[in-house]
């Protein structure tokens, strides 16, 4: 619908850190408009502390027909995983 | 200290917050729709503390509940404007604008009372009501300086709300602050913010009054608290 507002992305830090992480979308007039929007639909239950919204028209993203050659040839390159080194005990959790 | 000045207090975020309420489901907007009902629930919750502190101060008995279900509409003590029907969107927002405005100058005042406990709610309250007043005044803005169908609509919201604006700042002793110094703050914001918006302030000042002493309730408001109270006076010892 052409009278319908523009979409946004809503990106939210849940806590000190950590990273913004998409929550969903909403509709509003402006950039204002949306943070206020955001902050009444996905921080009602204290979510967060930090609140992005972006266009959604401004996101480029991959299509899901390009998952044969973007993805796959990841699958048998086991060795991009750091997972054939010992790491010592004192160095705690990573 | 005045369990009547702590009546006007919450019996006027008890019938704002239950005329807000009654979009739930009906907004413009998804979005508008839970802003609503998150203000709504704001000012229920600020009606718990006010209704609550006053049930306590009075001292006979009475809880939040029985003040907020079982008073009839003369024992109420909230302003004309929050009775006003919502109609449509327009006046439900600029209704809420010119509260908002009042409502944060008003709690702002009451954060210094030397009351510790009003105090204490006024300060609670005066974050969600800041918040407020930004959302309001910024869809005034958008609306009175929007389309032409919204421009006039807006306008005719202001006309038809301005003559409940005088008893916002009409002072006496029952109040917990002077009521009559806020409408300074008052006049700056609505000024700025009725530019921005294209509207023109009416001329007349003339005021309804008797909301807030209870000497003249609208009609409105009866048949508000009849919707309202309908089921914890039919069914006095319900649970929900």
């Amino acid at each position: 619908m052409s009278n319908e507002w523009p979409l946004w992305e809503v990106f939210i830090r849940g806590q000190h850190g950590l990273s913004h992480r998409h929550v969903g979308s909403l509709h509003a007039s402006d950039a204002e408009h949306a943070l206020q929007n955001a902050r009444d639909v996905y921080t009602r239950r204290k979510e967060g502390v930090s609140i992005w919204v972006v266009p959604a028209a401004d996101i480029t993203a991959s299509a899901p027909e390009d998952k044969g050659s973007f993805y796959d040839p990841a699958d048998d390159k086991v060795y991009r995983h750091p997972t054939f080194f010992d790491i010592p005990d004192d160095v705690g959790a990573m | 200290m005045s369990v009547e000045g702590l009546l006007r207090l919450g019996d006027n975020t008890l019938v704002l917050g239950q005329r807000l309420s009654a979009w739930c489901g009906h907004a413009p907007a998804l979005e508008e729709d839970i802003a609503l009902a998150n203000i709504a629930l704001d000012l229920i919750g600020q009606t718990q503390l006010w209704l609550g502190l006053a049930a306590a101060r009075e001292g006979q008995g009475r809880d939040a509940d029985t003040l907020a279900f079982h008073r009839d509409a003369w024992d109420f003590r909230n302003l004309l404007l929050v009775e006003q029907p919502n109609r449509d969107f327009g006046v439900t927002m600029m209704r809420q604008f010119l509260f908002d405005t009042w409502h944060l100058a008003a709690l702002t005042a009451l954060t210094e009372h030397a009351d510790a406990d009003i105090s204490a709610i006024a300060q609670k309250a005066v974050k969600e009501v800041t918040y407020h007043r930004e959302r309001s005044t910024d869809t005034v803005i958008a609306l009175g300086d929007g389309t032409e169908e919204s421009h006039n609509r807006m306008q005719s919201a202001l006309d038809r709300l301005w003559p409940y604006v005088g008893e916002m700042f009409a002072s006496d002793d029952a109040d917990l602050t002077n009521m009559a110094a806020l409408r300074a703050p008052f006049d700056t914001h609505v000024t700025a913010t009725l530019a921005e918006a294209t509207l023109v302030r009416p001329d007349s000042d003339f005021a309804h009054m008797g909301g807030k002493t209870g000497v003249r309730h609208s009609e409105h408001l009866g048949h508000m608290l009849a919707t309202m109270q309908v089921l914890p006076r039919s069914y006095p010892d319900a649970k929900w």
